[in-house]
């Protein structure tokens, strides 16, 4: 132990804590995943004992919390060797995370055991607050806002004590937005359309807005590590992203703005918006493969960079190109709440933002095991990196393309034909193309989840025993 | 540094970035003063709450090219007008019990939530309920023990029972009815409304 401390900063050490308990978050999103999509086709599973909505609820809240811990270790991860300097508050780090797992773990043992509560405000406050991602009672809300405080002051107080840079600065600025926006989630009000109005601040401004920044800043310190891409480079590439993100994605919130009460103008507004998304997405594609090329992928760390491609071309694919795809309204009108949607939010999630933090826990474990080599010719030809990779990446398409051809069913049917009643959204389940649809979600969610315990396993045993030290990373101006 | 041309150089990106941000954040800001206004209960597009007193239709406006609904004659909830604080504490009520339940973890509402179960944005003119006369009990009953009278049209799936009192049932069919009067800008599309009275 004594080794690692030495090998490692505090801030390092901090951070393999939170990569710890988001893998195993992880491992219980994709179970409860499994749970909930089994349902779909065998509804009396579990029936009034862990009924769907309870699955769906632990399955969407631990992909949010593990991406966000991934989030929190890769910052802490990068920081001193960003910053040149000690994190300020190692203690304060080390307290911060024990209180926001302890806080997390009675969440999901509330959502668990107590499930539902009865009509009033106390159950908000307590028990779930019934709104899509961000169910986490208010008790739990106000102590996630105190632990991005804590968070935020660690980070912005050492970048002051040390040295700033590009960076450094989009990344503080951006975690200021993050953290921010969280409170515009935290309020109740009968107004459905008010509640919705702000509760997608939230949901979009993080994910196509303030996360796709922070994973831009991740990004560039990766390419940097991995490949030895200049600072200059990185930092002008991160520069265009944020100028390209926010300025389609802020306005792109109105994509979620077309059918809850609010005006007719963001109809407009917002498909023209969003479909300009997409654009910054592929110059992040461009970025990163170019950037391999040219060091003729000759790479520190193989897996890591392996998953930074993937992000690359995830993040174009599920956010970019399957958001695309139902952000115009005339689409929208009715692929919206559909199985398409689900198609969406799966490769987005999965390709922008499971991939990078993938990357970033390999890029801990090199350096944890001592700054081993993780390039070329692992033992055994690297096939647990290599397989995990290929089965989830597998698996995660064949779920999408399964999801979006029941929701092009349900869109066709239940929405185009049925005008949306009851008896349509039935007819539509019902469909042969529908149900087979289910059921080759399921095949490919076990080989998604074939891939997740073959990373576990490489997690645990990469780079153990490994004896040759890490390739030196290229220079280049 | 000279060969970097401006367009390209880090100086020249980082000025565009702080541009362009605050530009589109001064936007959103000033459309969200708007919108808001434009969504506050008690405004065209969202009625207010005491809505639950009329009947409420969802009609093609040829204007608009779209359905949207239009209050009807008053049309009492469960025969019993309601003053305007009472119906805000009842559909309160509704909304408080929709998020304590979790609904939204099967259902969706506004379009917005889990596919696994029906939309429930005009829930409250949906077809199943047969007509407009047995619709109110039909729900109650349903709400409150959903195992027994789900009828499922032969997918097996059915709502779990959620232990709704009696006054918890009652204050979700007035949030689903009022949340049937929001404008929405024609979604869902050619929704064929439960026949009612003062049907054209
Ligand atoms: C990494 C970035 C992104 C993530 C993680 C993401 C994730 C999601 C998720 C989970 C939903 C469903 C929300 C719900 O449960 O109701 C959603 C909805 C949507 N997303 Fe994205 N998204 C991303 C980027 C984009 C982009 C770039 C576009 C457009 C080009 C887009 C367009 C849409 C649209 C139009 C909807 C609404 C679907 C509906 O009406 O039901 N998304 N997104
Ligand atoms: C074993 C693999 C998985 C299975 C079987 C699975 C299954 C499911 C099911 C059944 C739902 C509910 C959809 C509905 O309401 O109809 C769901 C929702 C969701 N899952 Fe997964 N999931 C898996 C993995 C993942 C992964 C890896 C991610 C991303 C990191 C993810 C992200 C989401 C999101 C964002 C939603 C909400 C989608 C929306 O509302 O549009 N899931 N999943
Ligand atoms: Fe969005």
């Amino acid at each position: 132990m004594s080794a690692v401390a030495e090998r490692l900063t505090g801030g390092q050490r901090v951070a393999l804590h939170y990569f710890a308990a988001a893998v195993v978050l992880f491992a219980a999103q994709t179970f409860f995943g499994i749970i909930a999509g089994l349902q779909f086709v065998t509804p009396e599973l579990f029936y009034g004992v862990l009924d769907f909505s309870v699955n769906r609820m632990v399955h969407i809240n631990a992909m949010v919390v593990w991406l966000l811990y991934g989030f929190i270790g890769s910052v802490y991860w990068l920081i001193e060797d960003e910053a040149g300097t000690e994190l300020v508050g190692l203690k304060l780090a080390r307290l911060n995370f024990w209180v926001l797992t302890a806080a997390v773990t009675v969440v999901v043992l509330v959502y668990l055991l107590v499930q539902v509560g009865a009509g009033t405000r106390l159950s908000i406050w307590l028990i779930n607050e019934g709104r899509e991602y961000i169910e986490a009672p208010r008790w739990a809300d106000i102590g996630i806002v105190v632990c991005m405080l804590v968070f935020f002051y660690n980070v912005a107080a050492t970048f002051m004590k040390g040295r700033w840079s590009g960076i450094s600065g989009v990344l503080v600025l951006d975690l200021v937005g993050l953290a921010g926006i969280y409170l515009a989630g935290m309020f109740f009000t009968p107004n459905v359309s008010l509640d919705q109005h702000w509760w997608w601040w939230v949901i979009h401004l993080w994910v196509e807005a303030t996360w796709e920044v922070l994973v831009g800043c991740i990004m560039a310190w990766g390419l940097m590590k991995t490949l030895g891409t200049s600072r200059r480079i990185v930092t002008t590439w991160l520069y265009i992203e944020v100028a390209m993100m926010l300025g389609s994605g802020i306005l792109g919130l109105g994509h979620h703005y077309f059918w809850i009460g609010t005006p007719e103008y963001w109809l407009g507004i917002g498909g023209f918006f969003s479909a300009l998304e997409p654009i910054p997405l592929v110059a992040m594609v461009v970025h990163a493969v170019y950037d391999s090329g040219r060091h003729g992928f000759k790479s520190t760390n193989h897996p890591a960079l392996a998953w930074f491609i993937a992000h690359a071309f995830g993040n174009f694919f599920g956010a970019g190109v399957w958001g695309f795809m139902q952000t115009l309204p005339q689409i929208n009108l009715y692929t919206h709440g559909t199985q398409w949607t689900s198609s969406h939010g799966h490769l987005a999630f999965f390709g922008a933002y499971v991939t990078i933090n993938v990357a970033m826990i390999y890029m801990a474990l090199q350096k944890w095991r001592g700054d081993v080599w993780m390039s070329g010719d692992l033992p055994d030809r690297g096939f647990k990196w290599k397989w995990s990779l290929a089965l989830t990446n597998l698996g995660m398409l064949g779920m999408t393309v399964a999801l979006l051809i029941a929701g092009y069913q349900q869109s066709f049917l239940e929405r185009a034909v049925g005008g949306s009643t009851w008896g349509a959204f039935f007819a539509a389940q019902l469909d042969p193309w529908f149900v087979q649809a289910m059921v080759w979600r399921n095949v490919f969610g076990m080989v998604f989840t074939l891939g997740v315990m073959l990373l576990i396993w490489d997690f645990v045993t990469i780079g153990r025993g490994e004896r040759r030290p890490m390739r030196a990373a290229a220079q280049s101006a | 540094m000279d060969s970097i041309p401006w367009w390209a150089s880090e100086g020249a990106w980082k000025k565009i970035a702080i541009w362009v941000t605050g530009v589109m954040l001064a936007v959103l800001i000033f459309l969200t003063f708007d919108t808001v206004n434009q969504i506050t209960a008690g405004s065209e597009r969202v009625p207010h709450y005491s809505a639950i007193n009329h009947r409420v239709y969802y009609r093609l406006d040829r204007a608009r090219g779209y359905q949207v609904p239009v209050l009807g004659d008053e049309a009492p909830l469960f025969g019993r007008m309601l003053s305007a604080d009472e119906a805000e504490a009842l559909v309160t009520l509704g909304k408080l019990t929709v998020q304590a339940k979790n609904c939204m973890n099967c259902h969706t509402l506004l379009g917005n939530g889990a596919y696994f179960a029906p939309d429930l944005t005009k829930s409250w003119l949906d077809p199943a309920w047969v007509s407009e006369d047995v619709r109110e009990e039909l729900m109650l009953e349903f709400l409150k023990d959903p195992a027994t009278n789900a009828r499922t049209f032969g997918s097996g799936r059915r709502m779990p029972h959620l232990g709704l009192s009696d006054e918890e049932a009652r204050a979700v069919v007035a949030f689903l009815k009022w949340m049937a009067t929001i404008d929405t800008n024609g979604f869902p599309a050619d929704f064929p409304a439960i026949r009612q009275v003062g049907d054209r």
